[in-house]
């Protein structure tokens, strides 16, 4: 594992809105190590996307603020960044593709139109060089028949298709990170499998670090190295793939875990986790997932417990049970 | 649990056929009948002003004061007006006018709106508060009665008169635009423009501009025959071509006197307001079809 890319810490974003400020993302800290696959997962609403744009200072303001904390990128706080240094980042060192490839792609321009755009806003090279080195990344995203496509328009290609182009203009300039915001929600399931393993094959070949957000624990077994799980715009675990899968810590976690269908096994219903995601900034005190935890004690409804680190190394866990079990052994 | 490791396949290949959106778009208008009359209108009168000399059997100053109010003949096809002038000629030069006036104006009025509309659009704010508040001001006086305002203050000539009908429509396209421009600083495709680092000027160029002139061509199309119809109307009052310029409306208003004697001098100009107008508007009704794509089947 390499040196450390991105160092999230304590960061707030909030909404400000005619209720009040709204805290989306409260107090997150994250790390990414080049070359590394993080996963960070949680149910819709709980901060995974803010805090990926919030990275790419995309967040826009207002309504949005910075309420606190820092990103650290290579050591340079992008909190505080200006936006000038801000635009040379994006695209070049910290790239982005989005949800839906169906509307990513400007539908007037062709696909090599829009590759070309990106890499000649990063790099001084003629057109020709560019449009040359985009039929490259073409080919390594595995799009057959490149030099078509490059002429071709975004409605003539399916939403795989698409995605493998959103993938080709988002590496074209060799960023060292790659914020993936639900790649593969809106393709199915086939689809998503060789979307998945084209994006572990090019971290393998270019080394670029990858934040995957994501709200599907298949897609983080799948090609994550770490995950991240998020509660109500915190980190309430995080560990290794094996270890959240095999020894979830936190009552949240374990309920996500439970919560997959196994094909082993026939059960009439599925397990759901009782209640719903409390709105942003109502929890004012205690454990955030208090009110749906089936072991809440006294003390999760008074005081936040702090991500702590378990048994195990490099696995940590927002949870009163640990403490207790510590005390315990 | 996790998904089957289905091993790569190779993509599925995309259809090969390279097509471009405009190309589609003239597919389609093509089989719009009614816009292709339009189009037909429109050429033929493009050409008779680009060969207006070549056609005009007579110079359209030229008084011939002993033939005046000369019925339709073999000598006159459109007969002659008052001052003993060919009207079949004065009509050939003032095509010319005419679609110059209407292209022109529209023109500027497109250049100018676009801008205020785009930057309303895309960085809000106060800006965006200046420019509509600017717009709704421009839309508070009837049409007619700013650009003759305009004309009044300016002095009465054909360049002023152009200048006024392209302020009157400045809000018009304006507005379009910075709505569509609001849509469009939603969309996803933008927000991944900006997270490429793209800079604002190149996002304005290359995905906001191409986007809004789908409805910008159509706006247009309709505005010309509106611009049209304002200079006849101007003309009329007298406060756009001089004489001895061979414009419509100028020569409707010299010639209304003589309605009931010599019906001809106004039934010629009049028909070709009509006709260019119904042109242009066709066009524009078969673009609009063409580009809104709730009408593709």
């Amino acid at each position: 594992m390499g040196s450390t890319l991105l160092e999230i810490r304590d960061l707030r974003t909030h909404f400000v809105t005619d209720q009040g400020e709204i805290p989306a993302v409260d107090g997150m800290d994250l790390v990414i190590h080049q070359g590394e696959i993080v996963g960070v997962v949680g149910e819709s609403g709980c901060g995974k996307s803010v805090t990926s744009l919030s990275v790419m200072r995309l967040i826009p303001q207002p309504p949005g603020k910075y309420a606190g904390g820092s990103i650290l990128f290579k050591g340079e706080d992008l909190v505080q960044a200006k936006e000038k240094r801000m635009k040379q980042i994006r695209g070049d060192e910290i790239s982005m593709i989005f949800q839906e490839p169906m509307t990513s792609l400007n539908p007037l321009l062709t696909i090599g139109d829009q590759i070309v755009e990106t890499l000649r806003a990063h790099r001084s090279m003629s057109r020709k060089e560019a449009s040359s080195q985009a039929l490259e990344m073409l080919k390594k995203v595995g799009i057959s028949r490149a030099e078509t496509i490059l002429r071709g328009y975004p409605h003539q290609l399916s939403g795989g298709m698409r995605q493998r182009v959103m993938i080709a203009i988002a590496l074209c300039c060799e960023p060292e990170l790659l914020i993936a915001d639900e790649p593969t929600t809106a393709l199915d399931v086939t689809i998503q499998a060789q979307i998945l393993d084209l994006m572990k094959k090019l971290n393998e070949e270019t080394g670029t670090a990858i934040m995957m957000i994501t709200h599907d624990l298949g897609v983080v077994a799948e090609v994550c190295h770490r995950v991240v799980v998020m509660y109500a715009g915190k980190v309430v675990e995080e560990g290794t793939v094996r270890e959240i899968f095999e020894k979830p810590r936190h009552p949240y976690t374990q309920g996500l875990i439970r919560s997959i269908p196994k094909i082993e096994e026939d059960v009439k219903r599925l397990y759901s986790i009782p209640g719903n995601v409390p709105k942003p900034g109502s929890v004012k005190e205690g454990c955030r997932f208090a009110a749906r935890c089936e072991h809440v004690m006294d003390k999760c409804l008074h005081s936040l417990p702090e991500l702590v680190p378990t048994t195990s190394p490099g696995h940590r866990s927002r949870c009163w049970l640990n403490t207790i079990e510590e005390v315990a052994n | 649990m996790s998904q089957p490791a289905i091993k790569l396949a190779p993509p599925p290949p995309a259809k090969t056929e390279v097509s471009s959106s405009w190309r589609d778009g003239w597919r389609s208008f093509r089989k719009n009948r009614l816009a292709m009359v339009g189009l037909g209108i429109i050429v033929f009168f493009v050409l008779i002003a680009v060969l207006a000399p070549f056609i005009a059997p007579y110079d359209y100053k030229e008084q011939e004061l002993v033939n005046r109010l000369h019925k339709p003949g073999g000598e006159h096809w459109f007969g002659t007006d008052d001052l003993g002038r060919d009207i079949f000629s004065r009509i050939i030069y003032g095509t010319r006018i005419s679609l110059w006036v209407g292209i022109s104006s529209v023109v500027g009025s497109i250049v100018a709106g676009t801008m205020l509309g785009i930057v309303a659009g895309y960085y809000g704010r106060w800006l965006d508060a200046l420019i509509s508040r600017f717009f709704d001001i421009l839309l508070a006086f009837p049409g007619i009665l700013l650009a003759i305002a305009i004309v009044a203050a300016l002095g009465p000539s054909l360049q002023n008169a152009l200048l006024a009908i392209a302020i009157v429509n400045v809000p018009v396209f304006g507005r379009l635009v910075r709505a569509r421009v609001l849509s469009l600083r939603e969309e996803e495709y933008i927000m991944a423009a900006r997270a490429i680092g793209m800079k604002n000027s190149r996002i304005l160029w290359q995905h906001i501009l191409p986007n809004c002139l789908g409805p910008i061509i159509v706006q247009g199309t309709l505005g010309i025959a509106t611009a049209i119809i304002e200079a006849a109307a101007l003309g009329f009052l007298g406060m756009g071509a001089q004489p001895p310029e061979p414009e419509w409306g100028k020569m409707l208003s010299d010639s209304r006197q003589f309605i009931q004697n010599a019906p001809w001098t106004v039934i010629f100009p009049g028909l070709s307001i009509m006709l260019t107008v119904l042109g242009f508007n066709l066009i524009g009704d078969g673009l609009r079809d063409v580009l809104d794509p709730r009408m593709k089947s």
